[in-house]
């Protein structure tokens, strides 16, 4: 065992460990949750020292089932950091003081979950793999769950953790045909003559379908905007920022164990990809609950990441290592950046939600006033979350772009048109984002408060800030400096893709050194445009009546464009899609009554296709129901009834008709 | 060394005199005098001097838009080479840091739009993200066609790839390319008949009522950006358009230039001879702008 790997597994330990104090603590106490934070912010200081020694390029040979190689060492650092993060930002977010009950539960299940985690990235045996994962898929459940005294956390708790079962299933079964193909549970990359085309589409697709189900890709999707929406914000943020990329790093480690794959696999994962980042962001844009929206963006984000994996596939089945480099290399680095910068907007919502008690977006308003700190931190992860210059998103929608696009720069290859297509396809998942969180920023922090919740809002606290600003900083570095991180990404690459010759050829490949330039240079020209514009505002007159409201005599807040009307139009366009319930208000009379207009877009397959069924389903079988009365006659007589049908089976039947009707 | 210099005096001096040609071709059809060709440039250098007024439900935002949207537009016309000299910057995928920068300057200018908080604005801001979700596709298609045609990624090489196209095949594509990008340029840059620049009915408008609040030197600002704006979009069409040469590099200056006063004519042309749509239907207009695009991508497929 190598020094790193006892870093990472001292760490796990140590984050398995934090809730543990807190049990033996008194309840009201605030000891507990300090030596929680401690311990989880230690272990990342060490899981984090471990991972980089891996990135650097040392791969550890296995022991006992577990290894660190860059690619597990990629996905263990938003582990780590999004995990200590989080725990600071709870200090004052979740303190013990407030939340006697469920804190420690919650600290107790945060640290299992690191630790979950952790393990499930480093096992290489399939059965350490599973433990990890059902520690990470359990604890979760009880996370999201915290407030179990609301209906609606329970029910969206449950559908997560029917997801999550269903996902394990098809897990159990992948590591089954894995030990069928290879003789052991290794996780080892298999040879082509160890398994056929039909055994390994099959394992590809039980891992897509259990991978998928974590990751949230669109059709698997249903369990994610209800569990994130409903969990505590800074737990929201860990599922959302890095849960869902276990399931990433599923599919990406179980594709590069499975040997040539065909062209049918990279153009599904494509056709996925695009389908959940279209069908997320647009459901994210119909949305009036903002946390709900946030979980919704994950959904689309997902879709880029893996359509970077779909362009690896299709790059490795028709032999274009270009595609397969850049498809992973952003990929992995969007799986980064999303966890940066959703983070960073789930915990400034959830800076919101404490300073004002809601997370209803048409509420809200003119909160930049009062929580600039907070507003500054959500613009710069929403402009990283539309990939726009020069934060971090940016950066890695550009590999992905360069990749579909270097499709169509290829003399002769029949799939480049599908791949092509996902460029504009994407383009239009960007424009679509800015128009969502152009819409949520301007409702929640610019213009006026819409109701009385705003006035008391106040600024989140130092150690949430503080939190915030790191994952801002982080975002901002990589946008700047992407050419710094490149080695490491090539190592994880490389890792991900064996055979693909890497090193080089990425830095070649992509222009890390432009991006930073022309990222510079924006910056600078901005900083000077700003100041200039500050120099204008000092030396001209300035005034400052209110807005220009047309003449109108007596404008209120309420006049303002919501939410709901800003996404009117897209949503009036996209109305066969969304099929919103819409309560229309009655208007009749010369002096109508007080009334009020409502909408809400159900989810396409929880609410519209799964929800249904299952009803349908529910309705047949409850025939059955009569049988059951709860009354211990009855049972027995169907004991009686099953004993004797029982033993009438074992009759020789024919014998006995023979005797009765034969002379 | 020279030619830079061109492209960056060309840049910074040329778009507002653009506008001035707009306005004097729909005096000319409306059998007005009009306007001086220079009365843009008058205007901006009055409003910068004139005093700010700031709405009260304003924060840093209102202020930072019509800097970004200026910053952004400017990088952007970097990135487009002017005539067949190359551009200052270039490298493989500088088309999307191109597309990007646009959506950047959005980003700020609507949200700039809600901060004053007035109903009006959050109108137009809502059309510009509405309509650039169909625009943004359609720029991508044409983008597509042009790197299946020429085999580069950055932008100058592939707007100089028309230079060398003699094919008819090659050509077609190219057509419909020209009639989407000519579509994205009147959305893009908010003219008849997407959007009026000249009405006085706020609930009508688009970028005019974004930008209501603004005034002074931020006004002058946004006037110039939107200058700016039709003159990248209107050098990168040209390429399209026009993928001609002289040879000598005064006269390519010169063809250029009187291209784009050229072009500038033509979109006057269309101001005064179309009505502005209705707005329900302007995604109509954008979805056939995508649809020539994408014609066109369908004739590269072999």
């Amino acid at each position: 065992m190598t020094f790193s790997l006892a870093l990472v597994v001292g760490a796990i330990a140590l984050a398995g460990c934090s809730g543990l104090p807190g049990l033996f603590c008194p309840r009201p106490g605030r000891w507990g949750q300090k030596a929680a934070t401690w311990l989880v912010v230690l272990a990342a200081v060490a899981g984090i020292g471990g991972a980089a020694v891996a990135l650097a390029g040392e791969t550890t040979a296995t022991w006992h089932g577990i290894a660190l190689d860059a690619l597990s060492a990629w996905f263990l650092v938003p582990v780590f950091l999004l995990g200590a993060l989080g725990s600071v930002y709870g200090e004052s977010y979740w303190p013990q003081a407030s939340h006697p009950v469920n804190g420690r539960r919650l600290r107790l299940f945060w640290g299992w979950l690191m630790a979950g985690m952790g393990l499930l990235l480093i096992a290489r045996h399939g059965v350490v793999f599973l433990v990890g994962w059902e520690t990470m898929a359990l604890t979760a459940f009880f996370v999201i769950a915290t407030e179990d005294e609301q209906a609606t956390v329970r029910s969206s708790a449950w559908a997560y953790l029917v997801a999550t079962h269903l996902g394990t299933l098809s897990l159990f079964s992948l590591f089954a045909l894995l030990r069928k193909a290879t003789g052991s549970f290794a996780l080892r990359p298999l040879t082509v003559d160890e398994a056929g085309i039909g055994l390994l589409t099959a394992m590809f697709l039980l891992a897509l379908v259990g991978f998928g189900l974590k990751a949230g890709i669109m059709p698997l999707h249903f369990w994610l905007p209800g569990a994130h929406a409903n969990a505590p914000s800074h737990v929201s943020a860990f599922l959302s920022g890095v849960l869902i990329k276990m399931g990433v790093y599923g599919l990406v480690r179980i594709l590069g164990l499975l040997p040539a794959p065909p062209v049918a696999w990279g153009v599904l994962l494509l056709a996925a990809g695009v389908a959940s980042a279209l069908g997320g962001v647009l459901f994210a844009i119909a949305q009036h609950d903002l946390k709900r929206l946030l979980a919704y963006h994950s959904v689309e984000n997902i879709g880029i990441i893996v359509m970077g994996l779909g362009l690896a596939v299709l790059g490795r089945a028709t032999g274009h290592p270009d595609w397969v480099l850049l498809g992973l290399a952003g990929c992995l680095l969007h799986v980064w950046n999303h966890s940066l910068f959703k983070g960073l907007l789930f915990l400034a919502a959830g800076a919101v939600v404490h300073a004002t008690g809601t997370r209803e977006i048409d509420a809200l308003g003119g909160l930049g006033r009062r929580m600039p700190w907070t507003a500054a931190f959500f613009a710069t992860g929403a402009v990283a979350i539309c990939g726009l210059p020069p934060l971090n998103g940016f950066v890695s929608e550009l590999l992905i772009y360069l990749g579909l696009l270097r499709t169509a720069t290829v003399p002769a290859t029949p799939v480049w048109p599908l791949a092509a297509l996902s460029a504009p396809a994407l383009a239009m998942v960007g424009a679509l984002a800015v128009a969502c969180f152009v819409k949520v920023f301007g409702a929640v922090f610019l213009g006026l408060g819409r109701t009385p919740v705003t006035e008391q809002a106040h600024e989140a606290a130092p150690d949430m800030r503080g939190a915030m600003a790191v994952l801002a900083a982080f975002c901002l570095l990589i946008g700047l400096a992407p050419g710094w991180i490149a080695p490491l990404l090539s190592q994880a690459c490389a890792c991900a893709s064996p055979g693909t010759q890497t090193g080089t050829a990425l830095a070649s490949l992509a222009p890390f050194a432009w991006l930073s330039a022309a990222n510079g240079a924006l910056l600078i020209l901005l900083g000077i445009g700003v100041a200039v514009s500050l120099r204008l505002l000092r030396r001209h007159p300035v005034r400052r009546p209110g807005t220009w409201d047309c003449g109108y005599a007596q404008p209120t807040a309420r006049i303002q464009y919501t939410a709901s009307s800003f996404a009117q139009f897209l949503s009036s366009i996209f109305g066969w899609l969304f099929r919103a319930h819409v309560d229309r208000p009655r208007v009749t009379g010369a002096f109508p009554a007080a009334s009020r207009f409502a909408s809400h877009v159900p989810d396409l397959v929880l609410d519209r296709c799964l929800l249904p069924m299952a009803r349908t389903v529910e309705r047949w079988l409850g025939t059955f129901r009569r049988l059951q009365q709860g009354l211990a006659q009855s049972y027995l007589l169907y004991i009686l009834v099953a004993v004797l049908a029982m033993l009438v089976c074992t009759m020789p039947l024919g014998e006995i008709i023979k005797r009765w009707f034969c002379r | 060394m020279t030619n830079l210099g061109i492209h960056l005096g060309l840049l910074l001096v040329l778009p507002p005199l653009l506008l001035g040609v707009i306005n004097k071709t729909k005096a000319l059809f409306a059998g007005r005098q009009g306007p001086p060709l220079l009365q843009v440039y008058w205007d901006i250098a009055k409003l910068m001097h004139k005093g700010i007024v700031l709405s009260s439900t304003t924060s840093w935002v209102f202020v930072a838009a019509p800097v970004v949207g200026l910053v952004t537009v400017f990088l952007a016309g970097l990135l487009v080479p002017q005539g067949p000299f190359p551009a200052p910057l270039s490298f493989a995928g500088d088309v999307i840091l191109f597309a990007y920068l646009l959506g950047l300057a959005r980003f700020f200018t609507t949200a700039a739009a809600l901060d004053t908080g007035s109903p009006f604005e959050g109108m137009g801001a809502a059309r510009e993200v509405t309509f650039a979700c169909l625009a943004e596709p359609a720029l991508f298609l044409a983008f597509l066609v042009l790197v299946r045609l020429s085999g580069s990624l950055s932008l100058a090489g592939m707007l100089h790839a028309p230079l060398t196209i003699s094919a008819t095949v090659e050509a077609a594509p190219l057509v419909l390319v020209a009639i989407g990008l000519f579509v994205i340029l009147l959305a893009e840059c908010c003219r008849i008949p997407v959007d009026d620049p000249n009405t006085h009915l706020e609930l009508t408008m688009i970028h005019e009522v974004m930008v209501l609040d603004h005034s002074g030197p931020l006004f002058g600002l946004i006037l110039y950006a939107a200058s700016l704006k039709l003159f990248v979009l209107g050098t990168l069409l040209l390429h399209v358009l026009f993928p001609f040469q002289a040879g000598p590099a005064a006269l390519d200056w010169a063809l250029y230039v009187l291209e784009l006063l050229g072009l500038a004519v033509v979109v006057g042309i269309v101001e005064s001879v179309m009505a502005r749509l209705q707005m329900r239907h302007v995604p109509y207009l954008l979805t056939a702008a995508m649809l020539f695009c994408a014609f066109g991508f369908a004739l590269l497929i072999r």
